[in-house]
C-alpha cells in the first residue's frame, strides 16, 4: 500500500489557482522531495496530505485512508520550518506531545520518549527546556515529536529552512539515519536544489500559478526504484560521498533544469 | 545582585533624607510642611506594634481583594477567551471600568454595606485589580503562535485539549504580568479606601486620623509603613512572575 496517493488534486483560494491536476504516488518508505519556486503550492500541497486545507478537486489517500481519518488516527508526523516547541514543556514533555493528545499512559509515553530522544541523540538534553537549546537541537526534538506515534509517513516542510548551511547539512545526514531506521515514508518540502537531491529517492519539480507537477528527477538514486533494494546507499556515513559523487551533481544539474523549464 | 546595583540607589537615599534633615532643621520649616526625617523615625519606633498591627489589616484587606480580583478576572477573561459573545459584551464593560476612578466608589461602597465591615474596602480593591489582570490575561489567550495551532490540529486535538496544552500555558507569561501590576495597585486602593470613613483599624484611617490631630511626624510614619507595603506586595508579585515564568524566552 502507498503512504500517499493523490489523484485529480486542485486547490483554489478564491482566483488563486494553487494546485492545478496533482498525481502523486509515495511508495512506503519512499523519501520524496517537493521543490518549486515561492507560491508553487508545494507546501499547500504537503497541507493538503496533512488535512489542514481541503482539496477543491481530486481524491486524497493516506495510508489508504481519507486524510482526515489518517490525520485522526495519527498515520502521519509533521514537522513545520519553525521546530514549534512548547516552551514551558521540557523537552521529554514536548516529545510526548503527540502521546499525551492521544491519552497513552505517563509511564508508556515517558519510555516512548527516552526511545526518541536517543533516536535524535538528545539523550542528555531530556530534561532541558526549549529555550536550553540550539535551532538545530530544536528542529530534532520537532523531529522526534513527530515521530512519537511511530506514524508511516513523515512530512515536513521546509524544517531545516531556517538553519545555518553547517548544521543543516548535518541535519540531513541525520534525517535520513532516522527514515531508515523507522522506515516511515517521508514527505519533503524544500527549496533548496541540494538538499532535495542529497536526500530523496525522487525529487517532484514544482512550477507556479497554477501549482503543477512539471517534472519527477530521480535522486541519491536516478529514476528512483524500490528504496529496499540498496539499503546501504541510505547509510549516513555515505552521504559525504552522495555529496561528491558525479550522479549527485547530474541530478542537481536535471533537477535545475527541470526547474528552469517550469518557469519558461 | 551585585554590591555595585545596590550601592548608588541606597547612597542616593541615604543622601535625600540627609539633606532633608538639614533643610528641616538649618531652614526651620514648620513640621505641618515636612517634619523632619528623625523625627518621624522616632515615630516609626515609638508606634512599631500599631504600625505593624494597622499593616497588617490594610495588607490583609488588599490581598484579599487582589486574590479575588485575580481569580475574578482571569476567569472573565477565559469566559471572553471561549466565547464571542461574551467576549463582545465583557470586553467593552471592563476597559470602561478601567476609566472609572474606582477609589471614589469607597464612600458609596461605605453606605452601603456598612461602617464595621472591611467588605467596602476590599471590593474597592477587588474592582482595581480586575482590569489589568482581565486586559492581560485576555490577551495572552488571544495570543496562541500559528506554528502552534497548526500543529494541534494535526494531532486532531480537542478544544479543550488546545486550551489545555497551548493556549492556557501559554498565556501564563501574561497573566502574571497582570497580577504584577496590579499587586501594588492593590496596596494603594485598600490604602486610600479607608480615608473615606469606615473602619478606624488601617494604615490610611490612621494616616488621615493622625493629620486632622496635627500629630504630622505620626501621620509620616504610617505613610512609611504604606510605602513598605506597597513595596512588599511589588516584590511578591515580581517573585511569583519570575518563578512562574522560568525557562521562558517570551
Amino acid at each position: 500500500m502507498s503512504a500517499v496517493s493523490l489523484h485529480g488534486v486542485d486547490k483554489r483560494f478564491g482566483e488563486v489557482h494553487a494546485l492545478d491536476g496533482i498525481e502523486l504516488t509515495v511508495d512506503s518508505g519512499e523519501f520524496v522531495s517537493l521543490i518549486g519556486p515561492s507560491g508553487c503550492g508545494k507546501s499547500t500541497l504537503l497541507r493538503v496530505v496533512a488535512d489542514l486545507e481541503q482539496p477543491s478537486a481530486g481524491t486524497v489517500a493516506v495510508g489508504g485512508k481519507a486524510p482526515r481519518q489518517a490525520r485522526l488516527d495519527q498515520e502521519y508526523g509533521i514537522a513545520f520550518q519553525q521546530a514549534g516547541l512548547l516552551e514551558w514543556r521540557t523537552v521529554t514533555e514536548n516529545v510526548e506531545l503527540p502521546l499525551h493528545v492521544h491519552g497513552m499512559s505517563k509511564a508508556r509515553r515517558r519510555a516512548r520518549a527516552a526511545e526518541l530522544l536517543e533516536l535524535v541523540g538528545l539523550t542528555e538534553f531530556a530534561g532541558s527546556r526549549p529555550s536550553e537549546l540550539s535551532g538545530g537541537m530544536q528542529q530534532r526534538v520537532a523531529i522526534a515529536r513527530a515521530l512519537a506515534p511511530s506514524p508511516r509517513l513523515l512530512l515536513m516542510d521546509e524544517p531545516f529552512g531556517a538553519l545555518d548551511e553547517m548544521t543543516r547539512e548535518r541535519m540531513q545526514a541525520e534525517l535520513l539515519r532516522i527514515a531508515r531506521e523507522t522506515g516511515a515514508a517521508v514527505l519533503f518540502v524544500t527549496h533548496s536544489i541540494p538538499e532535495a537531491v542529497v536526500l530523496s529517492d525522487r525529487v517532484v519539480v514544482m512550477s507556479p500559478r497554477p501549482g503543477r507537477i512539471t517534472d519527477i528527477v530521480g535522486g541519491r538514486r536516478p529514476g528512483g526504484g524500490d528504496p529496499t533494494d540498496d539499503p546501504t546507499d541510505l547509510a549516513p556515513d555515505d552521504i559525504e560521498d552522495v555529496r561528491e559523487s558525479g550522479t549527485f551533481f547530474a541530478a542537481i544539474t536535471a533537477v535545475r533544469e527541470a526547474l528552469r523549464k517550469g518557469h519558461g | 545582585m551585585t554590591a555595585s546595583r545596590v550601592l548608588p540607589p541606597v547612597a542616593f537615599g541615604i543622601a535625600v533624607l540627609a539633606a532633608w534633615e538639614v533643610l528641616v532643621v538649618v531652614a526651620g520649616v514648620p513640621a505641618f510642611l515636612l517634619p523632619a526625617p528623625t523625627a518621624i523615625a522616632a515615630q516609626i519606633g515609638a508606634q512599631f506594634d500599631v504600625l505593624v498591627s494597622t499593616a497588617a489589616v490594610t495588607g490583609g484587606n488588599a490581598l484579599v481583594g487582589l486574590v479575588a480580583g485575580f481569580v475574578l478576572g482571569v476567569v472573565l477573561a477565559l469566559l471572553a477567551a471561549g466565547s464571542r459573545l461574551v467576549s463582545d459584551v465583557l470586553t467593552p464593560v471592563v476597559l470602561a471600568a478601567s476609566a472609572v476612578p474606582i477609589v471614589a466608589l469607597a464612600p458609596v461602597f461605605t453606605t452601603m454595606f456598612g461602617s464595621t465591615t472591611e467588605i467596602p474596602r476590599r471590593l474597592v480593591v477587588t474592582l482595581v485589580v480586575v482590569v489589568p489582570v482581565f486586559v492581560s490575561t485576555a490577551r495572552g489567550l488571544r495570543q496562541v503562535q500559528p506554528v502552534h495551532a497548526e500543529l494541534m490540529s494535526s494531532l486532531a486535538a480537542t478544544p479543550w485539549q488546545h486550551a489545555r496544552f497551548v493556549r492556557l500555558p501559554g498565556a501564563v507569561p501574561f497573566v502574571m504580568t497582570g497580577l504584577r501590576l496590579a499587586a501594588p495597585a492593590a496596596v494603594i486602593a485598600a490604602v486610600v479606601a479607608e480615608y473615606f470613613g469606615g473602619l478606624q483599624n488601617g494604615l490610611g484611617s490612621r494616616i488621615s486620623s493622625a493629620a486632622a490631630n496635627t500629630a504630622y511626624a505620626r501621620a509620616w510614619a504610617f505613610v512609611a509603613a504604606s510605602i513598605a507595603l506597597g513595596l512588599l506586595f511589588h516584590l511578591a508579585g515580581l517573585l511569583a512572575e519570575r518563578l512562574l515564568t522560568r525557562g521562558r524566552t517570551t
